[in-house]
């Protein structure tokens, strides 16, 4: 078979900045959804294995490179390293890498720009560090996680990648020539 | 209108998804006769108050919720996952 050149759902584009944010493609690594069976105990098993605690609803673990995001009703997503083998035993793995874009946003006006696009409170009293949420961005559904002071990850399918970067860009654009 | 996914916290109607009436959570048995079956899938109350309804938090956590909404004000009295009732 020929030798075939993986693209990423953005094409490896260039970051895009406009006003005070940009907006950059984010490649996790490997993502490996993780539902845990009925009743199973699969917090220590995956903190021994992956050095980082299981997420509770809503929130967030590890760092760059490694994060595991609260990803739904008894459902995470491990973003980086290949799901440990002794996980399977307590939950359903699947593999998503190829299914989801993920960009971040960073800037001082991040919050300003998801406010047009994201119906939740994003402010740092409400939305800290290590927060995440599954919600909608603009129309589509997807997983908004905040990961420094003034940086989001934001994910929604692959399919979608180019409206997302369409919206963000729009969003942008209307928050600085608000100066 | 928000409703207070116990999942997510409260969130706007946009993200959940309406199922119908909460009698679908009632399934009658397989030999309870024409009428349970009957019931259970086309006659539906229709009241001017309170109904019990199942919405699915589509955009959200995914979860199956029990909602009792006040169908004239869209008051939202209580919302509860639909597999702690089911319990």
């Amino acid at each position: 078979m020929a030798d075939l050149i993986a693209k990423t759902p953005l094409d490896s584009m260039e970051p895009v900045t406009i006003g005070t944010c940009t907006v950059t493609e984010a490649n996790l690594g490997t993502l490996t959804s993780i539902a845990p069976y009925a009743g199973a105990k699969i917090a220590d098993t995956f903190k021994t294995a992956h050095g980082m605690a299981w997420p509770a609803p809503n929130r967030a673990t590890g760092k760059d490179g490694a994060r595991a995001i609260w990803f739904g009703r008894d459902m995470v997503l491990l973003a980086g390293p290949d799901p440990d083998a002794g996980l399977a035993k307590h939950a359903a793995l699947t593999d998503q890498s190829d299914a989801w874009t993920a960009v971040t946003l960073g800037g001082a006006d991040a919050e300003a720009v998801l406010a047009r696009l994201i119906p939740l409170d994003l402010s740092p009293a409400n939305f800290k560090r290590g927060h995440t949420a599954r919600t909608q961005i603009q129309h589509m559904t997807g997983s908004v996680t905040r990961i420094g002071a003034d940086t989001f990850l934001l994910l929604v399918f692959r399919s979608m990648a180019g409206t997302l970067l369409h919206d963000l860009e729009r969003a942008m654009a209307s928050v600085a020539v608000r100066g | 209108m928000r409703l207070r996914c116990p999942i997510c916290g409260e969130r706007d109607r946009r993200e959940f998804y309406y199922q119908g009436a909460a009698v679908m959570l009632d399934r009658p048995a397989p030999d309870a006769g024409e009428a349970a079956w009957d019931n259970y899938l086309h006659l539906r109350e229709n009241p001017a108050g309170d109904l019990e309804e199942v919405w699915s938090h589509d955009a959200g956590c995914g979860a199956w919720l029990k909602v009792t909404r006040n169908v004239s004000t869209h008051e939202i009295k209580s919302v509860e996952l639909a597999r702690e009732v089911k319990q």
